[in-house]
């Protein structure tokens, strides 16, 4: 099973497309680590920089509809090879959230206020996420403060994070 | 409780519920090119499971990047090339016979009401055009599409959107997807199948649903659809005529996939759309839309008329009319895609491509290339493009680049102007 821990990039805006995080020129690579360098590249965000800021990131906190657009699984193999494998959001795209769950990654949705919450309370500080799976808690760390935030995904999504994702699950069961 | 047209066609397909909401569905078409399917061979190939679930339900086409343009796109196709002769996959369309994905499947015949059809290009929910549950997904529901088929979908909601009325002349199918998106924001029918019905519908083509089913996704939407009646009967009639003994007969079997009067609707909208105007985006979300009007004198350097929302012959048809016997601007560079070698043979008896050559625009091999800047028609830093494509996202076209989504009227009168103009001005 993937790594669902780490240092926390926050990005504020909503609708960040699967253009702005992994452009399609990228497309003609046929390895996922070829990926690594363009992540977010041309993501529109006032002083955000993808040659600095992604690194050592292990999760995204973002606001809503998180990787619209296009159906390249470019864009989580794009976060998965940077060693973000954990994707908080308001929502996200259909597609885009589908392919992270295929990928045994985590897209976890929250409620409004709790996005909120993370953005007021922990967007300026040095912060770690990590997941509980067995316990459905979301552990945020900085170092003076912590919280435990519940959250739900289903069955399916957390079968498909434990067994690393669909192609193995389906070929055991179809 | 009456079932939507999504529900009955997931009761008629349904594999399993392996766990509450997710209901694993039998696929009857796995659609692929060459830019998303290659890593999903390679990998079933390293996994030791290079095997397809049915050839003759698997349909191929190079058509992102063709011909390739370089060694890496090269080899995408060669990778396609080889596992379609490989597993005997009939239906793979490579240089020559090569056209846009979805204006090519429909075209020959691949897609009926009732089917599910995945592929991985997010603009799949074109089909839903027939009555089919049409999705885009990513690459590792694609790799399990082709080794099993099937895949799972959580329970569809839907929206409707009852359209009554008709389309002003000027007015196309374009501008009510437009609108439409505008409606409902870039994720109102996320997780959700819109049905587009209505007289509005009704009375439209077959080229002209697929323009509104291709847009569903813009809005979040997992498919589009439309509801088969005599007009879908019409366009397949050539590939089903040995099935049935009548056109009546087959639109009896294909009425079978409408919703029931009470199904159940998260939210439905009625508009009367007699008054629409042409419809275009500014900005870099395709909820961005404005009425053209209030986007004329926009300069514009580029315009393109292609992709799988409007590359259509309708599309080049109604182009041709306002661009016969006139010149483009000086300033402005005319790009033209016909989706399919077809479309093209179609637009050369007709004149069409004469009228397009002798305007001043560049007429390119049926290809995705400029809608997505992955190969020909790159805007440069800083450059905007009057385009029939269907998303405006940044740099979509090129870094640094904008698009203005449109019809292929608008689109073409633009390309007289060298800025953004209103085609009804150009009418009789």
């Amino acid at each position: 099973m993937k790594k669902f821990s780490g240092k926390v990039l926050f990005l504020d805006r909503s609708d960040i497309n699967t253009d702005e995080i992994i452009p399609a020129k990228y497309l003609t690579e046929i390895t996922k680590e070829a990926l690594k360098p363009f992540l977010l590249e041309d993501l529109v965000l006032n002083g955000f920089n993808n040659k600095e800021d992604i690194n050592d990131k292990a999760v995204i906190v973002t606001r809503e509809n998180f990787g619209c657009g296009s159906s390249r699984e470019h864009a989580p193999w794009a976060l998965e090879v940077n060693g973000i494998n954990v994707v908080i959001a308001e929502n996200f795209a259909r597609i885009f959230r589908q392919n992270m769950y295929n990928c045994g990654m985590f897209a976890i949705q929250l409620p409004k206020e709790k996005i909120d919450y993370l953005f007021d309370t922990y967007s300026d500080k040095d912060t770690t996420i990590t997941i509980d799976i067995d316990r459905s808690k979301i552990i945020v760390t900085t170092q003076d403060r912590s919280d435990e935030i519940d959250f739900v995904i289903g069955e399916f999504d957390k079968t498909l994070v434990k067994e690393g994702g669909w192609v193995g699950y389906a070929d055991k069961n179809y | 409780m009456g079932k939507t047209l999504a529900e009955k066609i997931f009761d008629a397909h349904r594999v399993n519920m392996p766990f509450p909401d997710t209901h694993v569905l039998k696929l009857d078409r796995v659609f692929c090119h060459e830019i998303t399917t290659p890593i999903a061979i390679t990998d079933l190939m390293a996994r030791g499971m290079d095997r397809v679930f049915d050839p003759t339900k698997i349909k191929a086409v190079i058509d992102h990047v063709t011909p390739a343009k370089d060694s890496k796109t090269a080899e995408q196709g060669k990778i396609l090339r080889d596992w379609a002769k490989r597993h005997g996959i009939k239906d793979f369309f490579d240089i020559g016979r090569n056209g846009v994905c979805h204006a090519i499947f429909p075209e020959k015949g691949f897609v009926r009401p009732g089917f599910t059809i995945i592929m991985g290009d997010s603009h799949t929910c074109t089909h839903g055009a027939f009555g089919a549950f049409a999705a885009g997904v990513g690459t590792t529901d694609l790799e399990v599409g082709i080794l099993k088929g099937v895949c799972a979908f959580h329970s569809p909601k839907t929206i409707k959107f009852v359209l009554n009325g008709s389309l002003k002349p000027g007015v196309y199918a374009k501008d009510l997807i437009l609108f439409i998106i505008k409606e409902l924001t870039v994720n109102g029918a996320t997780n959700m199948v819109i049905e587009f019905t209505g007289p509005v519908v009704d009375a439209m083509s077959m080229e002209s649903r697929m323009t509104l089913c291709n847009m569903a996704i813009e809005a979040g939407g997992t498919s589009g659809v439309c509801y088969p009646d005599m007009t879908t009967v019409e366009y397949l009639w050539e590939f089903i005529k040995d099935e049935f003994s009548s056109k009546q007969e087959a639109l009896k079997e294909y009425s079978k996939w409408i919703s029931d009067e009470d199904a159940n609707y998260e939210k439905i909208y009625e508009y009367d759309i007699s008054n629409l105007e042409p419809m275009v985006t500014f900005g870099f979300k395709p909820d961005q839309v404005k009425p053209v009007d209030e986007m004329i004198g926009t300069k514009i350097d580029q315009v393109y008329i292609g992709s799988c929302t409007n590359g259509r012959i309708e599309d080049l048809r109604i182009a041709a009319e306002i661009l016969k016997d006139k010149k483009i601007n000086d300033d402005v560079r005319g790009i033209v895609s016909p989706a399919t070698p077809d479309i093209y043979t179609m637009a050369l008896k007709e004149g069409i491509i004469e009228i397009f050559q002798n305007a001043g625009f560049c007429v390119t091999n049926p290809t995705c290339g400029a809608c997505l800047g992955m190969s020909n028609g790159i805007l440069a830093n800083g450059e905007s493009c009057a385009s029939t494509t269907n998303r405006n996202f940044n740099g979509r076209m090129g870094k640094g680049g904008t698009v203005h989504l449109m019809s292929p009227a608008t689109a073409a009168a633009s390309a007289l102007e060298g800025k953004i103009t209103n085609s009804q001005l150009y009418k009789g």
